[in-house]
């Protein structure tokens, strides 16, 4: 293994040590840049250490203990670097000491008490390493703008006294709500777009997707973080026949099922699976299991629609959402039951949950259209079109209205 | 580690409740004061006039100048605060969410600033 990977692996277990150790994220993360530094130079030469995570820890405090030493206020620091000196020579070798870092640092960074654009910035600046110009690209801001949200997040943090620790109690489940949907933030974000810049939507992905590996191991009996884990790899896994050559978005109706990342979708099943069977199963255990059985289908005829439009039933019934709604109503339609899953797109419709939501009258289109009313579809597309931002998915609708059109 | 839990409230919505309601609400107060006297959290703390009896003030150019009513006009208003110690802000949030107002109003929890001591 090159040291870049093996730096990008202990990277985040250790800065988590560290940041406990220092009490302080930024002199944490540049003493850590620092022992990396030394790292290229000395494990070529003498070997990689038998715990690389803890050496790098070990240097990293010793050259934040430098730092403080030559800084100027040195009377200021003395409590400081005896603190610093007293607290063990050397960190715990044990990976658990790691791993308990490690979510503290997540639980951390996912606080609540910050604004979820910092929660987001955070953790993919300290437990994905990304830089600052990488974040404010994903994110479509200056990098002045990102940065400043850092120090503002960082600041917050250190001032206000927000616990470096994993909550105790009924207060983890909620939590971990939180961090879930930061991680879920970062995938979708890279996800969802269509515009922008495909490799920085590319890595987000591939972000999102470690994030919920490093939740998984950590915290490998809860079946949330599992089902968002699955989620993310079965999303994921169609990432390449979304979209077809020309750029347009390929509806999941139309994909060519043979570009699916197979191992990718047999993780996820399994993954998915296995929160749905350890019990708990909630708002994205639920939408892994509805993805992995689009992925089970090997034509789109042969999908489950049945079984789908129960899921979505029995995630309305968790978290009921208009969103969810629609949803289920859609799988209800594609089910064979047009008319029923008509009445209930109607429904929210009459209910004004969705006003504005461009898919709610392309749902309502997609049904019309299947039941040949081919007028009322076209209305449907109309207002559909009036409503959508997105570029590709405008070029969708335009391509729909004209099947239907006169 | 101090805390000032600025307890803000519409001081309409508290103006329409009955003799009844108010006392329930004082009670709750007394309680909840005892509560975190009891268990050390507790610093100072005092329940506001309304602020139509609120004076702001301002110098400008050495000059005294006052004006009717508060600083800004909001939705809610400043009604009362307690100053309390908690080991971070987790305890500080846990005891904002105990404050009666929390479940009417908002609590706004702001870390006091260290300061040296002045002599």
């Amino acid at each position: 293994m090159d040291l870049e990977t093996l730096y990008r692996e202990e990277r985040p277990r250790a800065l988590a040590t560290l940041i406990r150790l220092l009490r302080d994220f930024d002199l944490a993360e540049d003493t850590l840049q620092e022992a990396f530094a030394a790292a290229v130079e000395q494990w070529p030469r003498a070997g990689v250490p038998a715990n690389p995570c803890a050496w790098l820890v070990s240097t990293a405090r010793h050259k934040a203990i430098d730092r403080l030493r030559r800084d100027r206020n040195f009377a200021a620091k003395q409590a400081e670097i005896a603190y610093l000196s007293e607290t063990t020579s050397a960190p715990d070798p044990l990976d658990e000491t790691f791993a308990d870092d490690l979510l503290r640092l997540i639980f951390t960074c996912c606080h609540p008490a910050l604004a979820l654009e910092a929660q987001v910035a955070l953790t993919l600046k300290t437990l994905c390493g990304l830089s600052v110009e990488e974040i404010a690209r994903a994110f479509l801001v200056p990098p002045p703008t990102m940065a400043q949200r850092l120090v503002r997040a960082k600041g917050k943090i250190l001032r206000a006294h927000i616990p470096y620790e994993v909550p105790g109690g009924d207060r983890v489940t909620e939590r971990l709500d939180g961090v879930l949907r930061v991680v879920y933030l970062v995938f979708n974000e890279g996800y969802a777009a269509t515009s922008g810049d495909a490799l920085v939507r590319r890595e987000l992905c591939t972000e999102g997707i470690r994030l919920g590996r490093l939740i998984v191991g950590l915290l490998p009996r809860v079946s949330e973080a599992a089902g968002l884990l699955a989620l993310m790899l079965l999303q994921d896994s169609r990432r390449s026949a979304r979209v077809d050559a020309e750029g347009e978005l390929v509806t999941l109706e139309d994909q060519d099922r043979s570009q699916w990342d197979r191992a990718q979708i047999a993780e996820g099943e399994a993954l998915a699976e296995e929160a749905v069977r350890r019990g708990g199963a909630g708002f994205y255990a639920i939408q892994a299991a509805i993805a992995s059985l689009h992925a089970h289908a090997a034509r789109a005829e042969e999908t489950d629609w049945p079984q789908i439009a129960a899921l979505y039933s029995l995630l309305l019934r968790l978290h009921p959402s208009p969103v969810v709604a629609l949803n289920h109503a859609a799988a209800v339609a594609m089910g064979e039951r047009l008319e029923r899953g008509l009445r209930l797109v109607e429904q929210i419709e009459a209910s004004g949950a969705l006003s504005g939501y461009h898919l709610l009258p392309a749902a309502k289109a997609d049904i019309l259209r299947r039941l040949g009313r081919r007028e009322d579809a076209a209305v449907a597309y109309e207002r559909a079109l009036e409503l959508v931002t997105q570029e590709a998915e405008r070029r969708y609708l335009r391509r729909r209205l004209r099947e239907v059109a006169p | 580690m101090k805390y000032l839990l600025l307890i803000y409230e519409s001081e309409q919505a508290s103006a329409g409740l009955s003799e009844a309601e108010q006392g329930k609400i004082f009670e709750e107060y007394m309680t909840y004061t005892k509560g975190i006297k009891k268990s050390g959290n507790y610093i100072g703390g005092e329940a506001l006039q309304p602020i139509s009896d609120a004076t702001t003030v301002r110098v400008k150019n050495g000059k005294t100048l006052t004006t009717d009513g508060p600083f800004a006009e909001t939705r809610e208003q400043l009604g009362g605060f307690y100053l309390v110690e908690a080991k971070d802000l987790d305890e500080a949030i846990k005891l904002a969410a105990g404050i009666p107002a929390s479940r009417t109003g908002s609590i706004e929890v702001r870390p006091i600033m260290p300061t040296p001591p002045i002599d």
